[in-house]
């Protein structure tokens, strides 16, 4: 809304200050870009060069991008429409955020873009500067506008990647396989958000239950940081499994995660957490009633 | 509703079949604690499998069942928590804490017989 009233109150300073229709400045402008574009391209692409930019792409693939980015750029001046040049950013997105393109990347380039424009029109109406406030009056909110609609598609693209990693993350299943009869492993691995502990510890009742299991020895090596959160969501697992009748047994606590838990101050003494996993699955055993010897005995 | 407790032996058996009221949960407290002392009962198995739902109320005279049952003597078992149960019991604080519980009716028994 905030931006479509910037539009227009531009628009209507042009046409006061006008001679010309404003139509007939846009086309005089969009005649300059596409009489100069070879060399305006080139200038762009060497500036981006020059600033250090899209460092992860070659020369040639700046050069192509560059070519498209502008040709898309004064077609969204001319006809004032947005969309070809959104769908063309998304989709540029899409095939350089895998390429590690950073946010401030593609906003620098599109700003560089504007800049080169800008010059190249200092350039052309330095004579007239009344003509030259006019053309500019038409050609930044436009330009404006396009710089912030690339920007804009990339970072959606950027979001839409994060979610859908996110989702993928959310989704890997966590398998609680059963080591003996009876005796269940669930090794954690990775980050723990609420969900993620709900679903893990849905899943470890649901195997607790089918495997009739009565140990369960949960390793949380694979943990790499540990909060007030995460720590309680573990204390909820041990009390829902032995609600169901089976003993559970923490291991794999890092040095690091044990001095967060002492400082954040979450009882874990009720859980017996020390040791290896190997350690744990022989008490687990023993526990069971099962020895575990050399064959040859 | 009635809750029947069945003499197992040196045990006592009681399954919930249904939501019980709170007048039913302090009924079968009492028959339990009284029977726990007539039949000379070593244990006692509580069987929740049935309930799918489990208040505070409920969990709060389960643990004192369970208290009262020890001071007479006897130990508790309390068996067949399902996991739904048993992830919103946690989630609210009701753990049941210092009570044996166990999968179903033969671990109960086993636990019991150990």
């Amino acid at each position: 809304m905030s931006k479509k009233d910037e539009k227009r109150s531009y628009g209507e300073v042009a046409t006061v200050a006008t001679e010309e229709p404003r139509s007939e400045l846009l086309r005089q402008l969009v005649a300059h870009l596409r009489q100069n574009r070879t060399q305006l391209r080139q200038e762009w692409a060497h500036r981006i060069t020059e600033a250090m930019l899209l460092t992860s792409m070659t020369q040639d693939e700046i050069f192509a991008e560059a070519t498209s980015i502008y040709d898309n750029h004064v077609d969204a001046l001319e006809s004032g429409t947005f969309e070809t040049l959104q769908a063309y950013a998304r989709n540029l997105s899409e095939r350089i955020i895998p390429r590690g393109v950073e946010t401030d990347e593609v906003v620098g380039i599109v700003l560089l873009l504007r800049d080169v424009l800008a010059r190249s029109l200092f350039a052309k109406y330095q004579q007239d500067f009344a003509l030259l406030n006019r053309i500019l009056d038409t050609y930044e909110p436009a330009a404006n506008r396009v710089a912030n609609s690339v920007a804009v598609s990339f970072v959606q693209e950027r979001e839409r990647t994060i979610m859908q990693q996110q989702e993928a993350m959310r989704e890997l299943s966590i398998p609680v396989p059963q080591v003996r009869e009876r005796l269940l492993i669930l090794p954690i691995i990775g980050v723990i958000d609420p969900q993620r502990a709900r679903q893990l510890t849905e899943q470890l009742l649901r195997g607790i239950r089918t495997n009739r299991a009565k140990v369960v020895v949960i390793d949380i090596t694979g943990v790499a940081a540990m909060d007030s959160n995460v720590a309680n969501h573990l204390v909820q697992t041990v009390g829902a499994c032995r609600l169901l009748g089976a003993k559970v047994i923490v291991t794999g606590l890092s040095p690091v995660i044990a001095q967060t838990l002492v400082t954040i101050r979450v009882d874990l003494t009720k859980m017996n957490t020390a040791g290896d996993l190997q350690g744990r699955i022989e008490e687990a055993e023993k526990s069971l009633g099962y020895k575990v010897m050399p064959a040859e005995q | 509703m009635e809750v029947p407790i069945l003499k197992q032996s040196p045990h006592l058996i009681t399954t919930i079949q249904a939501a019980l009221t709170d007048a039913d949960l302090i009924r079968l407290q009492d028959a339990l604690v009284e029977q726990v002392g007539r039949y000379r009962s070593k244990g006692v198995i509580i069987d929740v499998t049935a309930l799918d739902v489990m208040d505070s109320f409920a969990t709060r005279t389960l643990r004192s069942i369970a208290h009262m049952i020890k001071l007479r003597g006897a130990e508790t078992v309390i068996c067949g928590i399902q996991p739904e149960v048993a992830f919103a019991m946690v989630q609210l604080g009701l753990t049941l804490e210092g009570i044996s519980t166990a999968l179903d009716l033969e671990e109960g028994l086993a636990l019991l017989n150990q």
